[in-house]
C-alpha cells in the first residue's frame, strides 16, 4: 500500500476500520473477490465488497460511501466465513455503515440508513420495537406515496391480528436510558 | 437428555414474537412444553441489540444485548444462566455480544460500567442458546421421535434456517450447508428435500427498503423450493418467515416462475407432528395456507396422550 497516495481524511478512516475487532486483517487482502462472488447483494451494488477494500488501500473511500454499496449489505455473513484471510467483512460493513452516519454520507440511496434509523429511534423510545411505527417514520422519511403499496399486507396482518397498535414501553426504560447515554458519552469523549 | 428428566430454561421471545410474528412465539412454547422443556421469559427484556441497531451504533447495540445478558444472570439466580432464543436475528446480536464482551475486556468494562449507570450488573455468565440447537442436539433423534404422534408422512419439506444461525461462528451447525432442522424434519417423519439455498440470504430489509432487491432473493428461495418439489418451507426466523409468505403474488411476477407455497415455522411443523391443533400452533396466523398440509400429512392420526 502506498501510503503516500492516502490523505489524512483516509488514513482516519481507514484506522477506524483497523479499531474494530480483526479490523487490522483488512490489511492482509488479497483481492482475490471471494466476499463479492459470495455477496448476494453485490451484483447491485456500485462498487462490490472486493472494490472497496481497494478503495480504502486507495484513499478512495468517500467515494463507496457515497454509492449505493453499504446499505446494501444483508449482514448475511457469507463473505466473513469465506474470506481466506479472515476479514470479518460483516463488520467492516457495520462500520462503514457507521461512519457514513457520522458523517452525513449516506450513499445515493439512503432508504436502508433511513430504516435503521427509525428501528433505532423506536428502540430508544421504548426499550423495544415497535413495528408500525418503524414502518411510518420509514416511508415518512423516505418515499410516502410507496406506503400505500403496503395497505393490503398491513390488512392482511391486522386481521390476524399481528399487528401491535400500541408500544410496549420496558419497565426499565429509565435504567435503560441511562445505560445509554453513559456509552454514549464515552464514545464523544 | 432424557424426556423424562425436567428442564426449565429463560427464554427471549424478542420484538418481533410479540406480535408480526407471535406464530413462532405460540408455537416455541407449545412444543417446549411438550417435549418437557419449561420456557421461563425473561422479565423486562428489551430489543436484542439487532443487526439495524448495529448499522448505527455498536457500543450502545451491545448495551441492549447486554441488559438482556445481565436480566439473565439476575433471574436464573445462580442455576445456570441459559437463555433460549427462537428468532435468528437476536440469536446473532445476544451471542455475538456474550463473545465479543467476554473477548474484549476494555470493551466489556464499558459495558459493565453503563449498566452500573442504570443499577444493574454484568457479569458474563448467561450463555445465548438457539431454540433449534436445543431441540436437536440436547433433547436428539429419541426425544423427538418418542413424542411424534402424527408423523409428517410423505411431507416433503425444504428446510431453510437462514443465514444468522450457522453464520458467523459455525458453531451449532455448518455455516454453508445447515444440518440441524433437516435432520429435525426427518425426525418428524417428513421428507427433507434437497434445498442447497438453505443458509442463502432472504434479503431481510431489502423487502421494505429495496423491493427490487428484495424480491430476487427471496424469489430464488421460494422458486427453488418450489421447482424442487417441496410442499411447504420451514424457517427459523421471523423475518425470513413474512419476507417468504408475505408477497409471493408480486416475487412470482418479478422472477417469472410459480413461487407459491406455504412457509411455516419448523416449530409450527413440530407441533403438527406432536399432535397439536393448527389454533394450538397459531397456523391461522400465516399468510399461506397450511390447509392442504394439514389433510394430507398427519396420515395415520393418532390421539394426543
Amino acid at each position: 500500500m502506498r501510503r503516500a497516495v492516502v490523505d489524512g481524511k483516509s488514513r482516519e478512516l481507514l484506522d477506524r476500520l483497523c479499531a474494530i475487532p480483526q479490523g487490522r486483517k483488512v490489511k492482509e487482502c488479497l483481492q482475490c473477490g471471494t466476499c463479492s462472488a459470495s455477496c448476494p447483494t453485490s451484483h447491485a451494488m456500485d462498487y462490490s465488497p472486493r472494490e472497496i477494500v481497494a478503495a480504502l488501500r486507495a484513499g478512495l473511500i468517500e467515494r463507496v460511501l457515497g454509492s449505493n454499496t453499504v446499505w446494501l449489505c444483508t449482514s448475511c455473513y457469507s463473505c466473513t466465513v469465506r474470506c481466506p484471510a479472515g476479514i470479518p467483512f460483516t463488520d467492516v460493513m457495520y462500520e462503514l455503515k457507521r461512519l457514513g452516519v457520522e458523517r452525513g454520507l449516506n450513499g445515493r440511496d439512503d432508504s436502508t440508513a433511513a430504516m435503521a434509523k427509525a428501528f433505532v429511534n423506536s428502540i430508544d423510545r421504548h426499550g423495544r420495537n415497535h413495528e408500525p411505527e418503524i414502518i411510518r417514520n420509514f416511508y415518512l422519511h423516505t418515499r410516502p406515496w410507496k406506503a400505500v403499496g403496503q395497505m393490503g399486507l398491513a390488512w392482511r396482518l391486522l386481521r390476524r391480528g399481528r399487528l401491535a397498535l400500541r408500544a410496549h414501553n420496558i419497565r426499565g426504560l429509565e435504567g435503560l436510558r441511562k445505560m445509554l447515554a453513559a456509552i454514549q458519552d464515552k464514545e464523544a469523549s | 437428555m432424557s424426556v423424562s428428566s425436567p428442564r426449565r430454561s429463560l427464554y427471549f421471545p424478542g420484538c418481533s414474537l410479540m406480535a408480526t410474528n407471535r406464530a413462532y412465539d405460540v408455537s416455541t412454547r407449545q412444543v417446549a412444553a411438550a417435549l418437557g422443556l419449561e420456557l421461563e421469559e425473561l422479565d423486562d427484556w428489551n430489543c436484542c441489540g439487532a443487526t439495524a441497531y448495529v448499522a448505527i451504533n455498536e457500543r450502545k447495540s451491545f448495551v441492549l444485548s447486554a441488559r438482556n445478558l445481565a436480566l439473565a444472570e439476575a433471574q436464573a439466580d445462580g442455576n445456570g444462566s441459559e437463555l433460549v432464543v427462537s428468532c435468528n436475528g437476536c440469536y446473532i446480536a445476544l451471542h455475538k455480544a456474550e463473545k465479543y464482551l467476554a473477548e474484549d475486556a476494555s470493551l466489556r468494562q464499558e459495558v459493565r460500567r453503563a449498566l452500573q449507570e442504570g443499577g444493574m450488573a454484568y457479569r458474563g455468565q448467561a450463555h445465548v442458546r438457539h431454540f433449534l440447537d436445543v431441540v436437536v442436539n440436547d433433547f436428539g433423534e429419541a426425544a423427538i421421535k418418542g413424542r411424534v404422534r402424527r408423523p409428517l408422512n410423505g411431507v416433503k419439506v425444504a428446510g431453510y434456517p437462514g443465514c444468522q444461525i450457522g453464520r458467523p461462528f459455525g458453531e451449532i451447525d455448518d455455516p454453508e450447508y445447515p444440518k440441524l432442522m433437516e435432520r429435525l424434519l426427518g425426525w418428524l417423519g417428513a421428507e427433507p428435500v434437497p434445498f442447497p439455498l438453505a443458509s442463502k440470504c432472504c434479503g431481510g430489509m431489502m423487502m421494505t427498503t429495496q423491493p427490487a432487491l428484495g424480491r430476487m432473493l427471496t424469489g430464488r428461495i421460494l422458486r427453488f423450493a418450489c421447482e424442487g418439489g417441496a410442499d411447504c418451507l420451514a424457517t427459523a426466523c421471523p423475518l425470513c418467515q413474512i419476507n417468504l409468505e408475505a408477497y409471493q403474488d408480486q416475487v412470482s411476477v418479478a422472477v417469472g416462475a410459480d413461487c407459491h407455497i406455504p412457509v411455516l415455522y419448523f416449530t409450527q411443523l413440530m407441533g403438527l407432528a406432536f399432535g397439536l391443533g393448527a389454533e394450538q400452533v397459531a397456523l391461522g396466523d400465516n399468510l399461506t395456507s397450511s390447509d392442504k398440509l394439514v389433510a394430507a400429512g398427519p396420515s395415520g392420526a393418532e390421539e394426543s396422550p
